[in-house]
This record gives C-alpha cells, sequence and structure tokens, in this order.
C-alpha cells in the first residue's frame, strides 16, 4: 500500500545550488577623479607627488591622491598645534563629545559609500568592510564620545590633561577603522592629530576627512596627511610633535622608537603578531573550526593579531583537520564586491611577493601545503586560502609573520606544551583558546604572554575592549578606558 | 567521535551506559559561535537565476502541513490539491514533497493524492506531546501507515531525554521504526523543549543511531521551533554520521519557516554546512504551511517584476 518516497523525480534532480553574481556597485563609492589632503580644516593638493592609488583585485588606477609633501608636514603640526592651544584643549569635555557623535553619525549615514570604497582600494570583501570595518569604525566614535565628558572618573586623576598634537601613523589592512582607533580617543582627550593613512589605502581616510569637514571641527584638530615612508619620518621627526602613534611593521616599529628615543615625545605602538589559536580535544570543534577561519582567513590574513599558528591537541588533530579543510572548500574567493564573497585581494604586489616569498620557504623546509580547489582571477593580487600542516616551531612559516591568507598547523600534548609554545615567539599580540572548560581558559589566559585571548572566538572586535601587544608586538592600548591612558598627561 | 569507527557503531547502542557515553562524549556546541555561524550564512546574497532555483527547489522540499483539531476530509482534499498542483494557473510550478495530516485522515489523503508524485505523511506516536504509553504510539503508528502514510512523522519522549534515559528514548525509536515498515521515519527531536544546542546534537545522534531516516526540529506547537542554529546543529550531525558510517540520513526543520527569505537561507545552510547532496527532497524537507503561498509569490515577482497580492494565491 505504501507508495515508494523516493520518487524519480527526486533520483533526477540536479543538485548545484550555483549563487548568482550579487555585486555590491562601484558607483556607491562616489569615487572622484582626485583626492586631496586634508589641512588647516581645507582641502588642498599636497606638494609632493601625485600618486595613483589601484585597485588590488584589478590593478586598474581608481583615483589620483595629491600626496603631502615635507612643507604639509609643517603646515599641519602647526594647525593642530594652533588648535590645540586655541579652542580644543580647552573645551568642555561635553562639547568635544558632540563633534564625535557627530562623526559617528554620520559615519553610519554614509556607510555603504564608505563600505565600497574601503573594499575598492584595499581589496577586503565587501562583506566584510560593511558589518566590521565600518560599523566598527562608527562604534569606536560613539564610545569615546562618551568618554569625552568623563575623563575625571576614567581613573587618572580628577583633571586629566590632554597631551597636545599627536602625529598617527596607520597600516594599510583597515584603513578606515585603525583611523578611527586612533582619532576617537585622542580628540575625546582634548588632543589634536595629524594623522598619515598607508599609501596604498589613503582614501577612506580623506573621505574620513569630508566627515570631518562636514562635522565643523574648528580647523587643525584633524589633518590628513597622505603619503608614503618619507612623510611618516617627517612626521616622527618633527620637534613640535608630543606623542607619536603608529600601527604597522616592528620594523618600522623599532625605528621609531629609536628616533624617539631620548626626546619628550611619548610613543605607543601597535606592531606584529604571530598569534597562536589553541584548541584543546574538548573543544566545540564546529565552533572552533570557524574561529579558526576566521582567525586566518578574516581580511586575507592581513591582520596583525590574525590566529596564524593553530596550535591544536594531538588527540583531535586529524579529525580538526579534515574538518577545516572541508569547512575551507566552502570559502568564496574572488570579487571583493561581491557580497557572497569570502575571500578578497591581497592589498599590493610587495605584500603579494612577501606571502609568496615565506609560503615557499615553508615548501622547502619540509611543511605539507595545502589549498582548497580556487580559481583566481588572472588579474590582480590573488593568494589562495593555505593551510600548511606538519610545521615545525623551527621553520619560518612558525615564526615569522606572514600576513596573508597562510595557517601553520602545530600540534601539542598537554596544556603545559601549548602555553610554551604558544609564549615562543617574539611576538605577543593575541591569541585563542578553545576549549568547554572554563577553568582551562582562566588557566590560559593568565600563562598566555599575548595583549588580548580570545576564549572559544576569535578577532572579535569591541571599543570598550582594549586591544595592544606585549613584547615585539608593541606597547600602549587602544580601545576601552586603557586607550585613553595613551592620550592623557595624567 | 574521535575515537570511533564504523565498526564499533552497534557498540555505542549496547546498553544505556555505552549510548550515555557516546552522546556526553560529543564535541560541544558553543551556542555564541553556532549563533554566529547561522548568522554569517544569512548574509548570502541569493539573487536572479540562484533564487528562482532556490524557489522551485524549495517547493519540492516542502511537506504541506494541516495539524489542527478543526482538520476535516475537505479541508484535507484541498490541501492535497495544492500539494500536487500549487498554482493551478502554472503547470511548471513543482509538486510539494508530501502533505502532512492526522493519522485518521490519512486515509483521505491517499485517495485525494493518488497518481501523483505527493507522498502523505502522518504526525503519530500520541503527536504533539508523546505522553502515552508504548503500546499506544506503536498502535498510532500502524493506524497510520495502514491507512496508506508513506512517511510517518513520530515525537521522542522529552521528558525521558531530559531525564537522562537515552535508552529508552533509543527503545521506542527502535519499535516505532519496527512499526513504521516500508513508511520513512521522521523523527521530532522538539528542540524547543531540549532547550539547549549540546542537546540537540545529543538528541540528532541518538535519533541517527536508532534508526531515524530523518531528524525533525518541532512539532510546530512549540516555540521556539525551528531556528537557524538548531538547524545548522542537524545538518552537522547527519553531515558527520554520512561521515562516519557513509549512510546519508535526512533534516526537516518545521514549525516557524514563513518566508521565501528563510526558506531559501535554510537552503544556503543545507548547501554549505551539510552539502549540496543535501538539496534533495529525500534529504532535506521544510514542515510548513504558509510558506508555500510565499513562494509562489516569489515566483511569480521574479518571472514578472510585479509583486501578486494575496488573493492570486489559495488559501489552504
Amino acid at each position: 500500500m505504501a507508495k515508494p518516497v523516493l520518487s524519480a523525480r527526486a533520483k533526477n534532480q540536479k543538485h548545484s545550488f550555483e549563487y548568482a553574481p550579487a555585486p555590491e556597485s562601484r558607483d556607491i563609492a562616489r569615487l572622484k577623479p582626485s583626492y586631496q589632503i586634508f589641512v588647516d580644516g581645507k582641502f588642498r593638493d599636497g606638494s609632493g607627488e601625485a600618486v595613483k592609488t589601484i585597485n588590488p583585485a584589478d590593478e586598474q588606477p581608481l583615483a589620483e591622491v595629491a600626496e603631502a609633501g615635507p612643507a604639509d608636514v609643517n603646515d599641519a603640526v602647526a594647525a593642530a598645534r594652533r588648535a590645540f592651544d586655541g579652542p580644543w584643549s580647552k573645551m568642555p569635555g561635553k562639547e568635544r563629545g558632540k563633534y564625535l557623535f557627530r562623526i559617528a553619525r554620520a559615519i553610519q549615514e554614509r556607510g555603504r559609500e564608505l563600505a565600497v570604497l574601503e573594499s575598492l582600494d584595499n581589496g577586503k570583501p565587501i562583506r566584510e568592510a560593511r558589518d566590521v570595518d565600518v560599523p566598527v569604525a562608527a562604534a569606536h566614535f560613539f564610545y569615546y564620545a562618551g568618554w569625552a565628558d568623563k575623563l575625571g572618573y576614567g581613573g587618572f586623576g580628577p583633571d586629566p590633561r590632554p597631551i597636545g598634537v599627536a602625529g598617527q601613523i596607520i597600516p594599510w589592512n583597515f584603513p578606515l577603522l585603525m583611523a578611527a582607533w586612533k582619532i576617537a580617543p585622542a580628540l575625546a582627550c582634548g588632543n589634536t592629530v595629524v594623522l598619515k593613512p598607508a599609501e596604498t589605502t589613503p582614501l577612506s581616510a580623506l573621505v574620513l576627512a569630508e566627515i570631518i569637514a562636514e562635522a565643523d571641527l574648528p580647523p587643525g584638530v584633524v589633518n590628513i596627511l597622505a603619503g608614503g615612508p618619507a612623510i611618516g619620518q617627517a612626521l616622527v621627526e618633527h620637534d613640535d610633535i608630543d606623542k607619536i602613534a603608529f600601527t604597522g611593521s616592528t620594523d618600522v616599529g623599532k625605528i621609531i622608537q629609536r628616533t624617539l628615543a631620548g626626546t619628550p615625545k611619548r610613543l605607543s605602538l601597535e606592531l606584529g603578531g604571530k598569534a597562536a589559536n589553541i584548541v584543546f580535544e574538548d573543544a566545540p570543534i564546529d565552533q572552533a573550526v570557524e574561529g579558526i577561519v576566521n582567525g586566518i582567513f578574516f581580511n586575507q590574513g592581513q591582520v596583525c593579531c590574525a590566529g596564524s599558528r593553530l596550535l591544536v591537541q594531538e588527540s583531535v588533530a586529524d579529525e580538526l583537520i579534515a574538518s577545516l579543510q572541508r569547512r575551507l572548500t566552502t570559502l568564496r574567493v574572488g570579487d571583493p564586491l561581491d557580497k557572497n564573497t569570502d575571500v578578497g585581494a591581497i592589498n599590493s604586489a610587495a605584500q603579494l611577493a612577501r606571502i609568496r616569498e615565506l609560503t615557499d620557504s615553508g615548501v622547502d623546509e619540509g611543511a605539507t601545503r595545502w589549498s582548497p580547489p580556487c580559481e583566481l582571477p588572472e588579474r590582480g593580487f590573488w593568494f589562495a586560502p593555505t593551510v600548511f600542516t606538519g610545521v615545525s616551531p623551527a621553520h619560518r612559516i612558525a615564526r615569522e609573520e606572514i600576513f596573508g591568507p597562510v595557517l601553520s598547523v602545530l600540534t601539542f600534548r598537554t596544556p603545559a606544551e601549548a602555553v610554551e609554545k604558544a609564549n615562543n615567539t617574539p611576538y605577543g599580540l593575541s591569541a585563542g583558546v578553545w576549549t568547554e572548560k572554563g577553568s582551562r581558559i582562566l588557566s590560559m589566559a593568565a600563562q598566555l604572554r599575548a595583549g588580548v585571548v580570545w576564549a572559544n572566538t576569535f578577532n572579535r572586535f569591541d571599543p570598550s575592549a582594549p586591544f595592544g601587544g606585549y613584547k615585539e608586538s608593541g606597547f600602549g592600548r587602544e580601545g576601552g578606558r586603557h586607550g585613553l591612558e595613551a592620550y592623557l598627561d595624567h | 567521535m574521535t575515537t570511533l569507527d564504523r565498526t564499533d557503531l552497534s557498540d555505542v547502542t549496547r546498553d544505556d551506559l555505552s549510548l550515555r557515553r557516546f552522546l556526553h562524549g560529543l564535541p560541544g556546541v558553543d551556542q555564541v559561535g553556532a549563533e554566529g555561524r547561522a548568522a554569517g550564512l544569512a548574509t548570502r546574497s541569493i539573487k536572479t537565476t540562484a533564487k528562482a532555483w532556490a524557489i522551485d527547489t524549495a517547493i519540492t522540499m516542502i511537506d504541506l502541513t494541516t495539524l489542527e483539531g478543526a482538520d476535516t476530509p475537505g479541508k484535507v482534499r484541498s490541501l492535497c490539491a495544492k500539494a500536487a498542483r500549487p498554482d493551478s494557473s502554472d503547470p511548471s510550478v513543482p509538486s510539494v514533497a508530501a502533505v502532512c495530516v492526522y493519522p485518521d485522515l490519512v486515509a483521505t489523503a491517499v485517495a485525494a493524492l493518488r497518481g501523483t508524485s505527493v507522498g502523505v505523511a502522518s504526525v503519530a506516536t500520541a503527536f504533539p506531546s508523546g505522553r502515552a504509553s508504548l503500546d499506544t504510539k506503536l498502535h498510532d503508528v500502524r493506524d497510520a501507515v495502514a491507512a496508506g502514510a508513506t512517511e510517518i512523522d513520530m515525537v521522542i519522549d522529552r521528558g525521558a531525554f531530559l531525564a537522562g534515559h537515552y535508552q529508552q528514548v533509543f527503545d521506542e525509536i527502535v519499535a516505532t521504526k519496527a512499526a513504521c515498515g516500508s513508511a520513512h521515519l521522521k523523527v521530532i527531536l522538539e528542540t524547543g523543549e531540549l532547550a539547549t544546542l549540546d542537546n540537540a546534537r545529543r538528541a540528532s545522534w541518538l535519533a541517527l543511531l536508532a534508526g531515524g531516516d530523518f531528524i525533525k526540529t518541532s512539532t510546530g506547537k512549540v516555540t521556539p521551533a525551528a531556528t537557524p542554529p538548531v538547524a545548522l546543529v542537524m545538518l552537522e550531525a547527519v553531515r558527520d554520521y554520512y561521515a562516519l558510517t557513509g549512510k546519508q540520513r535526512g533534516v526537516k526543520l518545521a514549525g516557524g519557516i514563513r518566508t521565501s527569505k528563510d526558506a531559501v537561507r535554510y537552503l544556503v545552510m543545507v548547501n554549505e554546512v551539510a552539502g549540496e547532496q543535501w538539496l534533495d527532497p529525500d534529504l532535506f524537507r521544510l514542515g510548513a504551511s504558509s510558506l508555500l503561498n510565499d513562494l509562489l509569490l516569489q515566483r511569480h515577482k521574479l518571472a514578472t517584476g510585479s509583486y501578486d497580492g494575496p488573493d492570486y494565491v489559495t488559501v489552504d
């Protein structure tokens, strides 16, 4: 009487679920043919070279940027000094906070434009620019806007004072977000700033300058100079700068620290990392796999706190690697503007060359290289998600920061061995711990020498949480109450 | 799971202690992480040709359901007509997978669907609470099968599960499966009453080990019913069960799925978590009533560019 359930229709069905292209429109970015630097409340052509910034996804020019020259650095620092001595440092915190709230709202209002622009200039997937970079940038301004009139309650004394003029140099991996991390706490505390975005990704910071201009900040409170390393150096060496905040490579951080030695200038550095993402045998495996993917393939692995070293307990290593590899076959690599893209383009030819050099060394040193099948576009800077197994702690890919979508897998047997291996690095920015055992999380967090320890998650950024490093990952904290300290004279 | 290979699966169901050890040895589910993954999958943008494919595929996966005390033969016959031909003005719309009714209306549905590809599913085992003796539950199943049901949707004893009496739940599923004969068995976990994702995972494995052809989220009578994190955990269970045993089992989501957008998001989840082989009515079902009309409206919108009002699809 019963009918066969397995119908012929079902058996012949084509299963393939091909996601149609879902590109975000490039027009939303409102790209202009040329962009200008922002000094003393005005946009102007810099006295340096006019440089074309390109889209790393196809190597086509996006816009021309009139970069700053040494004279512009002097003008910007002088304008920042005037603004500091004039209205800004004397303004009640409640009033400063209003400007920051205004900037935060404007970032939200122009969120789509900023997200598409960021994706175009950086190569990151629109999904990440839309869901992480832009909202977290706005959240930082909101958060520090709230602090502006409460600094006396932050534990820095009853009336903490600003430092003065801050020179801020930021990297290309999160151009808008890093600008927000730098500018928001500095302004909340009553400082003025001269910010230099990275040479390959100046556009979103220059649009942020538009937002700041429209928010009617007093001229000179925020100055934004596009330019290369020479401009960064001029800023660091400038006599009238009170503080340098730098996010970037450890090598450059060391040069800056040497330059500033013996001067009264203050310094905070957020540098490289080689984070251990530690998975214990009692971890929630499916969620750990997601955390590993997010840890190393978020922003193509171009993240200073990326979980680039997977430390997995030997007893679950095979199972975990198999799950990870299966998961990686579902990653969608390609057009950063497609809303379904998970992994976008590498930011520059130079960075791509560094990733290639280090991955080649991994093969040469005897590790096993694996990538999911994926077709990479012909033009642009692309690198397939890559996993190295059989990695020894002595391999370069286990020690050096690759800053790309490359995961090195190591194993451990006991918690003590996990701690030893995790801490066996010159860096100390972040770490991840995956276990269902609460006491082990606390014990590991106490032993890991990393500024951020994530438990059963990874790469989570919240403006209320301090972020920063140990050892060669730098010093000083950004975010949270701790982030105020770098901009207060107390 | 880590220490298990294909040969010792019978060992884990040998006795209560073995079963308990196995279920409690499954990797935990971190709720925050599972919710995050489900929310991430929901951001996939399914447009144009992909959306058209997904809408038609979703229609073929529906168990068109009426489970009301007020159900009548007339109501069931009209549901069956709609199941076989969801849009009377457009023969290109595929039939749904099955209709789902109470046991006493199975014969009506069987008669109404004769000659079509649509199956007849019946809830049984003292649905929805399951609070009856095993004899009564099995009698309920035999009734439905005798009346021609091709699929049986049973409920597990949630009280026994929550009390840790896994063997009892297991034995009831085994007995129900035997009473089903050739009819397929869907095991309703009622995850809203199991409360945690760890429990959803354990109940999924328990049902799979006991021989359920499908694991199903909910009766539709309890809130929350199907949620994205629960669907995620159950799809992971059938994926892992397949990796371990080579046997493919299905997942049915039921309760609260009313919009095409929800249905398409679940298909994305099936595609990326279990794999595209599961995009098949033999391995994935959506238990729903109002969902079908929304799929028809969206289908028409894609084809013509304009929305129809609710008067252009039939009431059930």
